[in-house]
């Protein structure tokens, strides 16, 4: 359907300022972007008035019934391609054997609605677009509607629809797609009624994805599967210590490597690499093989992550930059020692390693380009592809591709892969050329959950309660020296005290303080961000608490918990009554153990039964409650929670760390950082909702914290030992 | 570079590439089959299997030059297989895939499981499929599906 409906732009960053902004890299680029995001908005500036959506940008009913509905995000595996449409389907009354999503490209009008860029993250796509999504099905359904009723000449009242038809009150009826160019035509309402819960078909109705045949048939093209005629395939020898410089190199092997086309330097966000542009994958992996390159170090720093290990530890015994200052900052040392606990933990960099490695397919052709990439933040990168090229972002056409995985690694701020891809493509005029990231460049490659340690000192009050915690963190900042960096908070990054500054435990004197160590090694959010080692700090600290005070691990979060801390309380309460029987049954090896945590406005409780198998924590069985608002998709909240849990158990691994020696990754492969595999994920995971009409909130980060705590204080239980550094090298 | 004759799901097919290839870029570079994904390179994720001559191999390591006039199948070709299609039908039936990208080899895998052991124990399935890596993690469901399809089997 194509309604004729203009655009409302004035809400819309204009391009050219924003390619302006963009080519000083740090500093103003997101501040015109952010003016959309309330939460950002200047003081006193008036809340802008509403943004329309034009419908046709998100609907489009052809002549067979087929309903095709565009998804403004990246899918990548957290089910918001299924989970948009059917907030818009159940609102039009469609047809949902007939609904077809398709993966938006980069355009103002698929912008975030609150965060002023289109992008995934934050655990906000349908807590963004929930709203958003519904109007245009009502809208949409209101102009089908309109058309109806004009062609039988009654009111709009008269006629009702289902299933993708619109029946009037005398027996006429008439097809959508029957409907679809008229309605086109009709003008879009102001404002719709939407359906009351009680009225939807679909939400709240455990749906199954839309991609799931083509995803089990090998017939889903991902980024990595594109071909198109003529293309080439490119790697990049990326320089060993971050930063460094080609001094020089010798290609004469590498282009005497049947299928290699070309070899030359490009310029990285830091430093430079070596192109090798072949016909094929292989030859351009042997052609990189057999380059000789001498690398330029001067002037770089050398990380050694035991050396900052050391730094860091000297740096959490004294005050960093103050996020919370609440009650007496020297009530700890009115307690004795022996009611106090001092504990030190240590978290590991991280990668993400999604399964399809990193990639991005750029043409250009001079005075415009195309680009193909499973981008998380489509806005930045096609704006950068823009500026490596000299474009007008208008100029870069930007398809979303389906991407394979990413928990954060496809949203950089500086969009270093599409960069890269952009400076190949620049030497190849007119040629298309997909570059690959191997695995290896993507173990290696930087951008990892940062390097973190905790130090806290908890005094315990006579009622057994904390009533003194002092909190101090130690890591990057992830924000910091980016686009992103308005979003720090008095030198605080927000994202490295998550989940501690905002506990939801009572704890009357109470004081957080963090530093941001400079250090070169690239970060990046990795899914849950903060809440990865947050989480894992105040649960197990709540559970020695707990302990001590010889009080169930239950009841004793029940009493520390704020009153407000409703979704916490449910969902704790929930998993108490529904692992109740098994927790009563357990065999002699088994322990339990049980941590909740509320990220990106997600209530989460988790409960595990864990054994000691070859010196590893074995997860017999977890279960799960959730408190995230209305579930739009029940089974896809149960998949994330599922999956979610196994995924948290990566910072368990044994070799579940990034480690630098000398300014060099000692991993290179899945042999040397492993991730969870099935024996390492729970056997059995049952997940219970907390029912709810209230707005949704996210679930595709807010599994990952819980489990590692959880399964950690089982293993307490067994051995009675604690485990504060991570990765858990030995149970 | 050599020519090689390759038998892939039932239809004779010809390369013309380096001996050294792995059998996985030929599927997807050469044979345009791209169902079959690249993961590790080096044998660690599972992303790459196939069935060589009905055994579950990591095609990403197996060169081109050894594959003779073995049978290849691939992902593209499994629901021709009676056991094949009630392995994918299941993991549809059971909502397996979120990403989705290391599906194909997980799939690969379980059949291969399912014609060996019908009735696999939990230990049979961790002993097959440990080495299939999925980051989204989907094991709890991945683990359902084999066992929904080993009753239908």
């Amino acid at each position: 359907m194509r309604a004729a409906m203009k655009k409302k732009d004035d809400l819309h960053l204009d391009r050219r300022s924003f390619l302006c902004a963009s080519t000083a890299a740090a500093g103003g680029l997101l501040v015109s972007l952010y003016l959309d995001f309330p939460a950002f908005a200047q003081e006193g500036r008036p809340a802008p008035p509403p943004k329309v959506y034009p419908p046709d940008a998100f609907v489009r009913i052809e002549p067979n019934g087929k309903i095709f509905i565009t998804v403004n995000r990246l899918e990548f595996g957290q089910g918001v391609q299924t989970s948009l449409p059917m907030l818009l389907a159940d609102e039009l009354d469609a047809d949902w054997s007939q609904v077809v999503a398709e993966l938006a490209p980069a355009a103002e009008v698929y912008k975030d609605p609150v965060r002023g860029i289109q992008m995934v993250g934050g655990s906000g796509s349908i807590a963004t677009s929930f709203q958003q999504y519904r109007e245009l099905g009502a809208k949409t359904r209101a102009m089908l509607i309109a058309a109806a009723a004009k062609r039988w000449n009654v009111t709009p009242d008269q006629c009702r629809t289902a299933d993708s038809v619109v029946h009037g009150s005398g027996g006429q009826s008439a097809r959508y797609s029957e409907l679809a160019s008229e309605a086109g035509r009709q003008p879009v309402p102001a404002s719709v009624q939407l359906k009351k819960p009680s009225q939807f078909r679909l939400v709240g109705k455990p749906v199954r994805r839309l991609d799931g045949r083509p995803k089990c048939d090998g017939s889903l093209k991902f980024g990595l599967d594109l071909d198109l005629a003529g293309m080439k395939v490119a790697l990049v020898a990326h320089p060993p210590v971050f930063g460094a410089r080609v001094k020089s190199f010798d290609a004469a092997a590498a282009r005497g490597i049947e299928g290699v086309r070309d070899v030359f330097e490009i310029p990285l966000v830091k430093g430079s690499g070596v192109a090798i542009v072949a016909d094929k994958f292989w030859p351009a992996k042997q052609g990189r093989d057999h380059l000789k390159i001498d690398w330029d170090f001067s002037g770089l720093t050398r990380a050694d992550s035991s050396k900052l290990r050391v730094q860091y530890k000297q740096l959490a015994r004294t005050a960093g930059f103050s996020s919370v200052a609440r009650g007496d900052a020297k009530a700890i040392e009115n307690i004795a020692a022996s009611n106090q606990i001092v504990a030190e933990f240590e978290f590991p960099y991280l990668p993400h390693v999604p399964m399809e490695p990193l990639n991005a397919t750029v043409r250009f052709d001079g005075d415009r380009a195309e680009v193909w990439v499973g981008s998380q933040f489509q806005t930045l990168d096609q704006a950068a592809v823009a500026e490596v090229l000299g474009l007008k972002p208008e100029r870069v056409t930007f398809h979303t591709e389906m991407a394979g995985g990413g928990f954060g690694r496809r949203a950089t701020a500086d969009s270093e892969v599409p960069r890269e891809a952009a400076q190949i493509a620049k030497r190849m005029r007119g040629t298309p050329v997909k570059l690959v990231w191997s695995r290896e460049d993507d173990v290696r490659g930087g951008y990892y959950r940062p390097m973190v340690v905790h130090r806290v000192e908890i005094g315990i009050g006579a009622d057994g309660m904390p009533s003194a915690w002092r909190h101090v963190i130690v890591g990057q900042s992830l924000l910091a020296e980016t686009p992103f960096a308005m979003m720090m908070k008095d030198n605080i990054d927000p994202t490295t005290v998550e989940g501690v500054n905002d506990t939801h435990y009572i704890i009357p004197n109470f004081h957080v303080s963090a530093h941001h160590p400079k250090v070169n090694v690239p970060v990046l959010w990795w899914r849950s961000v903060g809440h990865t080692h947050s989480a894992f700090v105040m649960e197990t600290l709540i559970d020695e608490l707990a302990a001590r005070a010889k009080t169930d691990p239950f009841s004793y979060r029940r009493k520390l918990l704020k009153p407000e801390a409703r979704k916490l309380r449910a969902a704790l309460d929930l998993l108490e009554t529904k692992s109740s029987t098994w927790r009563r049954r357990l065999p002699k090896n088994q322990a339990v153990g049980i941590a909740c945590h509320e990220s990106f406005d997600t209530g989460v409780a988790c409960a595990v039964a864990v054994s000691i198998e070859n010196k590893r924590p074995r997860i017999h069985r977890a279960s799960v409650a959730v408190d995230c608002g209305l579930a739009v998709n029940p089974l896809s909240i149960e998949s994330q929670f599922q999956a979610g849990l196994a995924f948290g158990m990566s910072q368990l691994m044994a070799k579940g760390a990034i480690t630098l020696k000398d300014g060099l990754v000692e991993q290179r492969n899945f042999d040397e950082y492993v991730p969870p595999y099935m024996p390492d994920a729970p056997v059995a995971v049952d997940v219970h909702i907390v029912p709810s009409t209230e707005k949704p909130t996210g679930c595709g980060e807010p599994p990952v914290p819980v489990i590692s705590p959880a399964v950690v204080n089982a293993l307490t239980r067994l051995t009675g030992k604690r485990y504060r550094n991570l990765p858990l090298v030995a149970v | 570079m050599a020519t090689y004759q390759l038998n892939v799901n039932g239809q004779s097919k010809k390369v013309d590439v380096d001996p050294g290839t792995p059998l996985l870029w030929v599927l997807r570079e050469d044979l345009k089959m791209t169902g079959t994904k690249y993961g590790c390179g080096i044998s660690a994720c599972g992303a790459c299997t196939v069935h060589v001559d009905g055994i579950a191999t990591r095609s990403c390591v197996v060169p081109v030059s050894l594959i003779g006039n073995r049978k290849i199948t691939t992902i593209e070709a499994i629901a021709q297989d009676p056991v094949g299609r009630v392995v994918q039908d299941a993991w549809v039936e059971k909502d397996v895939v979120q990403c989705g990208y290391c599906q194909s080899g997980q799939i690969m895998s379980a059949v291969a499981l399912l014609k060996a052991t019908p009735k696999p124990t939990d230990q049979n399935i961790e002993e097959s499929m440990g080495g299939n890596l999925c980051r989204c993690a989907t094991y709890v469901r991945i683990r359902e599906a084999i066992k929904s399809a080993s009753q239908q089997l």
